[in-house]
């Protein structure tokens, strides 16, 4: 099942790429992804963390959510940055993540770096070390919000 | 219906060139690395995406659009993963970050020297 979803996002990926639709052209693609698959397969690299198609519902809505925080986050850094006082209060701080699976942590920890004005930049089993541009980012990401965002995301089946 | 794509397509091209100057603009005001590297994803997230999207509705539902759409999640991917991997290796050299509050050591916070990496279907 897994690798069947793997190979129809590795062909159309081809297809996209290639842009010829000759039927010697086509069957290279073909065979070029099931060679893929097979590969990554004799890897494990088609497992629920290689391509996690488990995550594939939860995406459509976690997506337009995380890109929207991208956007709002973007526009503070940017005020923080054309302001001639540039008021900054870089702060370190230590979050728990609560998901269960190694993607949800990745998920999250990638999240965390996506929006601007807080980095992850260290973790330690499910402790996360976030360096925030502002305070009240880091009080933000204490308060859990975007952490329960990400944990219900990756219960969505 | 083109000049509304046309108009449309400079604006969003137009907002992108902007946040990535302002992107440029806080790596030069910034004061230490770690501030810096919050600027710089202002260009990755905000400045990239809108300049993509503008690209796109030039190019119109073709290959090339399917190819931009590729680029821009290979950034979406990539961006976070090099942005933390910096922010590891500077708090690894032993760069102390500038700071106005640690909170790091707050009492209600997570306590020190947690367990290691924890993997699937292992509890805690």
């Amino acid at each position: 099942m897994r690798q069947i979803s793997l190979f129809i996002a590795l062909f159309l990926f081809w297809l996209a790429l290639s842009g010829y639709y000759k039927a010697f052209l086509l069957a290279a693609g073909v065979g070029s992804a099931i060679f893929a698959v097979y590969f990554a397969h004799r890897m494990t690299a088609d497992d629920e963390e290689g391509h996690p198609t488990q995550l594939f519902l939860g995406t459509l809505t976690y997506y337009p959510w995380l890109v929207w925080e991208i956007v709002k986050s973007c526009w503070a850094v940017t005020k923080l940055i054309v302001d001639p006082r540039l008021p900054i209060s870089p702060t370190l701080t230590r979050v728990t993540a609560t998901q269960k699976t190694t993607v949800g942590l990745a998920t999250y920890a990638n999240s965390i770096t996506l929006t601007p004005g807080t980095i992850t930049a260290a973790v330690d089993g499910n402790v996360l070390t976030v360096h925030a541009l502002v305070r009240d980012g880091a009080i933000d990401l204490e308060g859990g919000g975007m952490d329960q965002r990400v944990t219900q995301f990756e219960e969505v089946r | 219906m083109t000049l509304i794509v046309d108009v449309a397509s400079f604006v969003l091209i137009l907002a992108g060139s902007f946040f990535i100057v302002a992107g440029g603009l806080g790596l030069m005001r910034m004061p230490d690395v770690f501030t810096r590297m919050h600027a710089a994803s202002v260009i990755e997230t905000l400045g990239a995406g809108l300049l993509f999207i503008g690209f796109m509705l030039q190019a119109g539902f073709t290959l090339i659009s399917a190819k931009l759409l590729f680029l821009l999640a290979l950034i979406f991917f990539t961006g976070p993963v090099v942005t933390h991997a910096l922010a590891q290796a500077a708090l690894q050299a032993g760069i102390r970050p500038y700071l106005a509050e640690d909170r790091s050591d707050r009492p209600d916070g997570p306590p020190k020297g947690s367990s290691g990496p924890r993997r699937p279907g292992e509890e805690g």
